[in-house]
């Protein structure tokens, strides 16, 4: 049998390409669609109109889940650009054993965020290893609430995503080190540059496009935060939901009798907006320095 | 990203010893007061990044008459037991858990692996109308967050009558449009004399699939697989919203409900959470060889 046939392509291509229209196309417009309706989880339901999107606009969730989303955003973007890729630059040279640190160091990224969540509840319990040592050095007098304070469950799960995010974006520096001419370096150390000027003049500029990015990665994964938050504050969002995610809410809408699938995608329309902005931004600021 | 391809695997390679290649001297060796430096920043990010897990391991250890609350942390137990591993076990069905999570993970890698690189290799290797539209369609998607659209995928999948199955929950993910894309970048980096050298000895587009494209892009398909894997059996927010039977749910899901059951006993949780855990790592322990080297042919690349 002879497969230069001219739809021979189209056979190799149709089960992706089905794939895509049914589970990414088609979602993206019945979201739309499903926003102007107040579909039950369990089916049914009829056309309200923009009854939706004025619930939207005096939802307090919401704007808690907006602002707790923004914080994400901005903690996040600064201690995850940067300390990766001072890891990748720690793991780059190929000392022995160094195969086990960087699969180490990749751990937290391939456990679960459920898992990792888990164990971060234990680790910050009232009588957990982060309360008991701070209150054995005297740091503290009482244990800190770290799982029931508004601000400080907020600032805890961040911390988890950083944690968590680390060996994630190590790995995508490390790829891009390799990159960054050696000459470049040898060039700069024989011009009498230490390690310091060398990263700062060489490694930096080179790893450019790279942090861009890898920005771009961080900031869309922090307005789309779930299971770290959903976990560390047992499913219920903080202290009168004030912990809530966009994605937490969306979730919460999506069952239950109480459920309400229209509502539950005007607020996915809120997330498409609130991620793409990062991506626009710094898409642009990519282009001004590409033309620089 | 040539020279990036052809250096790497001379310096690691084999045995997964790494070396330093002969004769490299200068800028490349390392004096000893900086390898002292670096191993002890390495330790350090070491007991950042796994100590948590060990913390956790000992804790699902420790016997239930020791005081797990101590003011100064013991990592090692005083009476080390596996106890709690059997009471979470018969309390919880944490096994069928774990094969329901196995379950979706296998569909979701089969899936991604072969439909992901038969699209990449249309795409990039054969010539065919609308070639460019298939591709920007596959490139648009990349920014719209899974989460967007999760509700309307869940309706989806109901109108086919897979809510709460656990064909319901692999179904959207087994063929990843990123996944498509790094299969195309892959069967891209081909020399095209290879194709056509393989069309003159009349090879048609199905073997220069089989014979020539696949062996070449073992390295991206292992690390897709690698992501597939780790990406199903972490998946938490997709089966929380598809499974309502405690039957059918996965590790994770049933984790959560885990946590509620037991959260005055962190000895149950810990055990519960090193039971998700291991298996995973062990994969990734095992596999990581084809994963750095995939990195390295450049499939996590931007």
């Amino acid at each position: 049998m002879r497969y230069n046939r001219w739809f021979t392509p189209w056979v190799l291509v149709v089960p992706a390409l089905t794939w895509l229209l049914v589970f990414n196309l088609w979602p993206s417009i019945n979201t739309v669609i499903l926003s102007f309706t107040n579909a039950k989880p369990i089916g049914g339901g009829h056309f309200v109109g923009l009854k939706n999107f004025e619930t939207l606009l005096h939802d307090e969730q919401l704007r808690w889940a907006l602002l707790n989303s923004v914080i994400y955003m901005v903690v996040c973007l600064p201690f995850l650009t940067v300390l990766p890729l001072l890891l990748a630059v720690l793991v780059e040279k190929k000392l022995p054993g160094i195969t086990f640190f960087r699969t180490a160091f990749y751990t937290p990224v391939v456990a679960s965020a459920v898992v990792v969540a888990l164990i971060w509840q234990w680790i910050l319990d009232d009588r957990g290893l982060v309360n008991g040592l701070a209150e054995k050095l005297g740091v503290i007098s009482g244990p800190l609430p770290f799982l029931s304070d508004q601000w400080l469950l907020l600032l805890s799960a961040i911390s988890l995503t950083i944690w968590k995010g680390l060996g994630y974006y190590m790995i995508i520096y490390l790829a891009a080190l390799g990159n960054v001419g050696r000459e470049l370096h040898e060039a700069a150390a024989v011009d009498g540059a230490g390690p310091l000027r060398r990263f700062v003049h060489v490694t930096v500029p080179g790893v450019r496009g790279t942090m861009i990015l890898i920005s771009i990665l961080i900031s869309v994964s922090a307005l789309r935060v779930f299971s770290e938050l959903f976990i560390l504050s047992g499913g219920k969002g903080g202290p009168g939901g004030r912990d809530n995610s966009v994605v937490m809410l969306i979730q919460q809408y999506s069952q239950g009798f109480e459920g309400n699938l229209g509502y539950a995608s005007a607020l996915s329309i809120v997330l498409f907006f609130v991620t793409v902005v990062p991506m626009l931004v710094l898409a642009r600021l990519n282009r001004r320095g590409a033309e620089a | 990203m040539s020279t990036v391809t052809q250096e790497r695997p001379a310096v690691r390679e084999a045995s997964g010893t790494p070396k330093r290649r002969k004769g490299s001297f200068g800028f490349n060796s390392v004096s000893p007061r900086e390898k002292v430096a670096r191993y002890v920043l390495l330790v350090f990010v070491l007991l950042i990044t796994i100590g948590p897990f060990l913390w956790q391991l000992s804790t699902s250890l420790k016997g239930s008459g020791e005081d797990i609350y101590t003011r100064i942390p013991r990592l090692l137990p005083a009476q080390p037991t596996f106890d709690h591993y059997k009471e979470v076990t018969d309390t919880i069905p944490v096994w069928d858990y774990a094969r329901n999570s196995l379950v979706v993970a296998f569909l979701v890698v089969g899936g991604n692996v072969i439909g992901a690189s038969l699209a990449g290799f249309a795409i990039s290797r054969l010539q065919f109308r609308g070639r460019k539209i298939v591709l920007g369609l596959f490139l648009a998607t990349l920014v719209l967050p899974g989460e967007v659209t999760i509700i309307s995928q869940y309706v989806t999948v109901r109108e086919f009558g897979l809510a709460n199955t656990l064909f319901g929950v692999a179904l959207p993910g087994m063929i990843g449009a990123l996944n498509v894309l790094l299969m195309y970048n892959a069967f891209r980096s081909l020399p095209v004399e290879v194709d056509q050298a393989a069309v003159v000895d009349g090879a048609d587009a199905w073997q220069r699939f089989l014979y020539i494209g696949l062996p070449s892009v073992r390295g991206t398909i292992s690390v897709i697989a690698i992501f597939a894997f780790i990406g199903a059996w972490d998946d938490f927010l997709w089966p929380l919203i598809v499974l309502t039977d405690p039957d059918k749910y996965t590790l994770t899901v049933g984790l959560q409900y885990l946590s509620g059951t037991f959260s005055n006993n962190p000895r149950l949780i810990a055990a519960g959470t090193m039971i998700a855990f291991i298996p995973i790592v062990i994969v990734f322990a095992t596999l990581q060889r084809f994963f750095f080297k995939g990195v390295e042919e450049g499939a996590v690349k931007g």
